[in-house]
């Protein structure tokens, strides 16, 4: 029996908890209150700068996020008939030339996981190593095996000198 | 409805901690707390500087991993530092914090020492308790001494090459520094990623295994009584329970230690020197840390009386003598019938404080 158990006794110095009111709701109500309230905002100072500091380099990345317009100058471009992938703002991209120099441009990252693609001169096709995901090398459709969706195309605008991808 | 939600709550708890109790001994555990008492008497303020140690170090584990996950040792360091203190967000409140808490951990070490010291807790079956603590001291400074080179500014690079010079009087030292603390012939970044390995790893497991067993000896032998208690016959002398009454009031006091500690990080931020550069010469007034400046005062008094390497070798083995019989109180001033032995250990303890404080002061109005 736990009850029957018999502990040293505390015994507070005179005097002490000797003005405490007893068992008065009201003000238990409040002191648990201030409490709380002193709590939360104790783990409030301390969650925000630690969320802040971690998150700090994500947030810069996100200003790359903006970017949606790109230069490349000509002597950067892939040889007709081939492609390359470039980084754009935080995206990956893949400009394929063909033989025919014409341009396309597509987002790197296949729709189905997030691998990078990449360009498959010798059948024409952008495919994806991972899952055997493949698309159309003019449009970004996806013709064959587990991607949902087609590339995200970026609009290629020939200027002098260069070649100015954009996002809209 | 709702009522009778509250009393199916009730329920659940009760039944999760029966199922917890059965498995992990809550209830002897809580019967545990409920006997441990804690004396009150007007020197009880001072049993709260092991807590607040314990805090601080506690503080010193959550900045530090924070800093861990910027932080780059080897030649990178210096500019990830930079980048923690002036680019990243809060990085400038985390390093200051860390840095804060490291000075303040030192202070509350010392003062925790002392007042054992002079309210004889370390006599008789306490011993061992002395003995961990002057380990996990000796471990805060070297915590100190290899987390001051880690920002690799200028002023880590000198402290660290004098602090590692000083040891090298003795013979055969040299060699072993250069091998397996320096890793080379001077301080460079090579260094920078021992210290690293020692600061983040080396040091924290060796001092969580003291410190367990520095607080499993607290909770097998309880607070100790100052003298002036014990002559006190027992229905006069006082107690409070462990839990909850004096642990509410050690979390007062970690509070207060939290906010001081803020306040401080808040108001003056730990700034960052000119890039560590072997090739220049050093900063004028160049001084360690607070807590090595009595010791670098007397090596340097020492240095100018008796020049050469004798004065160091003379410095050094003061201090490792003078340690040695610190670590021997115990067994010298044992128990409550020590007489004049308790007396002349009082006395040693005041001559160390007054030591500390007025070299430390002289070391200061001297640079």
């Amino acid at each position: 029996m736990s009850e029957e158990k018999s502990y040293p006794e505390a015994t507070p110095p005179e005097g002490e908890g000797d003005d405490l009111v007893p068992d008065d709701p009201a003000r238990r109500k409040l002191i648990w209150g201030g409490m709380g309230l002193a709590a939360v905002t104790y783990a409030g100072a301390i969650a925000y700068p630690l969320y802040r500091f971690l998150a700090d380099p994500a947030e810069e990345a996100a200003e790359l996020a903006k970017v949606t317009e790109m230069e490349i100058p000509d002597d950067e471009l892939p040889e007709p008939g081939s492609a390359t992938i470039f980084q754009f703002g935080i995206r990956k991209a893949i400009l394929i030339r063909g033989a025919d120099d014409a341009m396309v441009c597509f987002s790197a990252i296949c729709t189905h996981l997030g691998c990078t693609v990449d360009y498959q001169e010798d059948q024409d096709r952008i495919y994806c190593a991972c899952h055997g995901g493949v698309y159309d090398a003019e449009t970004g459709q996806n013709v064959a095996g587990p991607p949902p969706r087609p590339l995200e195309e970026y609009r290629v605008e020939r200027a002098d000198g260069k070649v100015i991808i954009h996002r809209s | 409805m709702a009522k009778s939600s509250s009393i199916d709550l009730k329920a659940v708890g009760t039944k999760v901690w029966d199922w917890c109790d059965d498995r992990l001994g809550l209830e002897a555990m809580r019967e545990m707390a409920a006997e441990k008492t804690v004396p009150v008497h007007r020197h009880s303020f001072w049993y709260y500087w092991g807590g607040i140690s314990l805090f601080l170090f506690i503080v010193q584990a959550f900045t530090g991993l924070l800093l861990l996950v910027y932080y780059r040792p080897g030649p990178g360091a210096y500019d990830s530092v930079r980048a923690i203190t002036y680019d990243l967000q809060f990085g400038w409140f985390v390093r200051s914090l860390h840095s804060w808490a490291a000075n303040l951990m030192v202070v509350a070490v010392f003062v925790h020492m002392f007042s054992v010291v002079f309210m004889k807790a370390y006599r008789r079956p306490r011993e061992f308790g002395w003995w961990t603590g002057l380990a996990l001291l000796g471990l805060v400074l070297l915590f100190g001494f290899s987390g001051y080179l880690l920002p690799w500014d200028e002023l880590s690079y000198f402290a660290t090459a004098v602090g590692l010079e000083i040891p090298r009087s003795i013979p055969g030292i040299g060699t072993l520094i250069d091998n397996v603390v320096q890793g080379g012939p001077e301080v460079s970044d090579v260094t920078v990623q021992r210290f690293f390995a020692l600061h983040v790893f080396i040091l924290p497991l060796i001092f969580l295994g003291i410190l367990g067993v520095h607080l499993a000896l607290i909770m097998k032998h309880g607070t100790a009584l100052p003298p002036s208690e014990e002559d006190k016959p027992e229905t006069e002398r006082r107690t409070i329970p462990f839990f909850p009454n004096f642990a509410a009031r050690d979390m007062v006091m970690w509070l207060i230690t939290l906010n001081v500690l803020s306040i401080l990080a808040f108001l003056f931020p730990w700034q960052l020197g000119q890039p560590a550069d072997p090739l220049a010469a050093a900063p004028e007034g160049i001084h360690p840390e607070w807590y090595f400046m009595s010791q670098f005062q007397v090596l340097k008094v020492l240095g100018e009386w008796i020049p050469g390497y004798a004065g160091e070798v003379i410095g050094i083995a003061l201090f490792t003598v003078g340690g040695i019989l610190w670590g021997l109180l115990p067994l010298y001033d044992n128990t409550r019938e020590s007489g004049a032995r308790g007396r002349r250990a009082t006395w040693f303890a005041l001559a160390a404080l007054i030591g500390l404080i007025v070299l430390t002061i002289w070391g200061y109005a001297a640079l």
